[in-house]
């Protein structure tokens, strides 16, 4: 018999990591480097190679301390960003290693670029110029150079497994072959990225996966821990992007590396109306727009061809999609402005706000689980180098606390996991016909998310009667997709995709409806509540216990103070 | 937006496989990668940068502007040299030091 669970393979290990991206990657190279004697496994549902969002590639690393700037001053800049709701403590950690991280990458062999006095040159104060082409298969490498690191690849894990309030186990299969894995650890961590395609896309026809952001991180990091009970923060500090039309390129390069000023189609420069953080600048386009000023255009006639030359090749080695269009229209920079346009609502840990709560060392609110990077909440603008400083972190508190920990009951892990192996195999069991394909499915949740949640097609607003109906709909599309069956492994994949990307939406509306305010208004206007209020100065947290959402709130942590779950 | 393997220049070595963040390109049953559900591929280009026949063309979709051209790339240690071919007109060549910092 050839089937999924006895074809179930159990291993045991230290440290298990979900998701080799820069964070995971990263937990993995530090714990290895701090003792060799742990077994340390990543377990990557694509290939560490180059999977999760550096697969492009990257033009900076857009969180470094340049020499006359400080860690608090870029949490000065964070909590001005993300309008006050940070986690002081999360943001200090973090970006008091953004140098060491950026110094370690370079021994690794990312090329950074160097004054003749042998400083990094800064792109502004935070920023510094990289070759970041093959930024992904640097670090995946130097994971691969330490023995006691283990990589399965093409592994996709689909839930934790908890004991007696601990997780102890972590449970999924292969998306190549009919296998299914279990997994003992002493401690786990979560690194599996953010949630992509929640909302209907930009583009959502043929080229639905044009993103900035890697289409393939489904938020099951975060859908894995809100099953389990785990506090999440801040889901509804959305991240929407000012983007490249189309080609949903980054715009960083052109207002940073040529001075390109945002301009409406009337040829005004409009940011002073509206400020220049993150939200102020995609409610600025928004705003335009819908007062019959669009499109918006970055203003970048006038720069040199030497200039347009050397931005073919910035994106060239992040967004070749961007070269190529300017190549074939014919319309270069030079002579014709970059429009640009607002995206999808995006949950992203490493932009804005939304994750997992943890405590100061990355501890989430489930004993035994740790976070790291885009799935953790509370800490904005960590970006590559802050991702892979919190992954150094968790790794560390991990090694910590796995020297006073036991290891878990092999048989009551086993017999959980088992549980859900046999899901597995009911759903590739062979039926007749089915009503509906993933995709089907997919598009479903998208156009709800999109028209009752606040997405581009109703210019990020919504209201609670609207997020009501979102809920509702949501959960019928959870009822439908209990019964969508599997032909192969990769139907599979996608129907455990959409099954965490559904649990990730719910959370997502009850946090939506939860702050009675709008506070990052190029995010999402809550039209019931369309100003900003003062008093809603602290975290809106939630989490699932009985099956059912709770929400808290809770006060911001300021200065140095160490945050510790009282559990 | 996506891209499209050349059936007779692919080699079959599987390094698109490997490299593919979606997991989106399999080997068929005669030896040649393809990949499946195109319109699921992010144009991430990693494909083509692990691709050492060339044999992995880049195109923009028709609704995000495309205009049918291909973009193919070849790198050695210390180049990345990617060629556009427009519908019409001469190919161009756009060289890219690798171990040069970008400049913004």
């Amino acid at each position: 018999m050839n089937d999924v669970v006895t074809n179930c393979s159990f291993y045991e290990t230290d440290l298990l990591i979900v998701g080799g991206g820069a964070a995971g990657c990263y937990a993995a190279i530090t714990a290895a480097r701090r003792d060799p004697s742990l077994k340390i496994t990543i377990l990557e549902k694509a290939n560490i190679k180059r999977s999760g969002c550096l697969a492009a590639g990257v033009n900076a690393l857009n969180a470094y301390i340049s020499d006359d700037y400080s860690p608090e001053e870029y949490l000065e800049y964070v909590r001005w960003d993300a309008e006050k709701i940070v986690r002081d403590d999360l943001v200090l950690s973090m970006s008091r290693r953004f140098n060491q991280v950026a110094e370690d990458l370079e021994k690794m062999g990312l090329v950074i670029l160097k004054d003749e006095k042998g400083r990094y040159v800064s792109r502004g104060k935070r920023n510094i110029k990289i070759n970041g082409e093959n930024i992904k298969p640097i670090l995946s490498r130097e994971a691969r150079r330490y023995t006691n690191v283990e990589v399965f690849n093409h592994v996709n894990v689909t839930d934790l497994i908890v004991v007696n309030d601990r997780a102890v186990g972590a449970v999924g299969f292969s998306v190549d072959c009919i296998a299914s894995y279990i997994f003992s650890p002493r401690a786990i961590l979560i690194a599996s990225g953010r949630a992509e395609g929640l909302y209907r896309p930009n583009n959502p026809g043929f080229s639905r996966h044009k993103l900035w952001y890697c289409p393939f991180n489904v938020g099951s990091g975060y859908a894995m821990g809100i099953r389990i009970g785990a506090e999440m923060t801040s889901l509804e500090m959305r991240f929407v992007a000012q983007r490249c039309k189309d080609t949903i390129a980054p715009t960083g390069t052109l207002a940073l590396g040529v001075g390109a000023k945002e301009i409406n189609a009337l040829g005004e420069t409009y940011g002073k109306k509206y400020g220049y953080n993150t939200s102020a600048r995609a409610y600025g386009a928004t705003k335009e727009a819908s007062e019959g000023r669009g499109p918006c255009y970055l203003r970048t006639v006038g720069i040199t061809s030497d200039q347009e030359k050397d931005l073919w090749k910035a994106y060239l080695n992040m967004a070749p999609a961007q070269t190529l269009k300017w190549i074939e229209s014919g319309e270069s920079p030079t002579s014709y402005n970059v429009q640009i346009e607002g995206t999808e609502p995006y949950v992203v840990g490493g932009h804005t706000g939304s994750g997992y709560w943890v405590d100061t060392r990355r501890r989430t609110t489930v004993r035994g689980l740790y976070a790291a990077g885009d799935v953790v909440g509370g800490a904005p603008k960590k970006f590559v180098s802050g991702a892979m400083a919190e992954g150094a972190i968790a790794a560390e508190t991990m090694i910590q606390d796995i020297k006073t920990r036991n290891r878990p009951s092999l048989s009551a892990t086993t017999d959980a996991a088992l549980d859900r192996v046999k899901d597995y195999e009911r759903r590739l069991t062979p039926r007749k016909e089915q009503v509906y394909t993933i995709d089907e499915l997919e598009e479903g949740m998208q156009k709800i998310m999109d028209e009752y949640a606040g997405g581009v097609g109703v210019a990020y607003r919504y209201n609670s009667k609207q997020l009501r109906l979102a809920k509702k709909e949501i959960r019928r599309l959870q009822q439908v997709l209990l019964f969508q069956h599997a032909n192969d492994m990769d139907e599979l994949l996608r129907v455990y995709e959409l099954k965490d990307r559904l649990t990730v939406c719910f959370s997502l509306i009850a946090h939506l409806e939860a702050r009675h305010e709008t506070r990052w208004p190029g995010f999402g206007v809550n039209t019931d509540y369309p100003e900003f209020d003062a008093n809603w100065e602290f975290f809106v947290n939630s989490r699932v216990v009985d099956g059912e959402i709770e929400i808290l709130h809770r006060p911001l942590n300021k200065g140095e103070t160490v945050y510790e779950h009282s559990y | 937006m996506s891209i499209r393997i050349d059936r007779k220049s692919c080699i079959g070595c599987r390094a698109c496989v490997e490299a593919c963040p979606g997991n989106l390109i399999k080997i068929d049953s005669d030896g040649r990668a393809f990949i499946r559900r195109p319109e699921d591929c992010w144009g991430c280009a990693s494909c083509m940068k692990e691709c050492r026949s060339g044999a992995i063309f880049y195109f923009l979709g028709a609704d995000i502007g495309g205009r049918g051209a291909l973009m193919r790339v070849q790198r050695d240690a210390s180049t990345a040299r990617w060629t556009i071919q427009k519908s019409d007109g001469e190919p161009l060549t756009i060289v890219v030091d690798r171990k040069q910092s970008n400049q913004y």
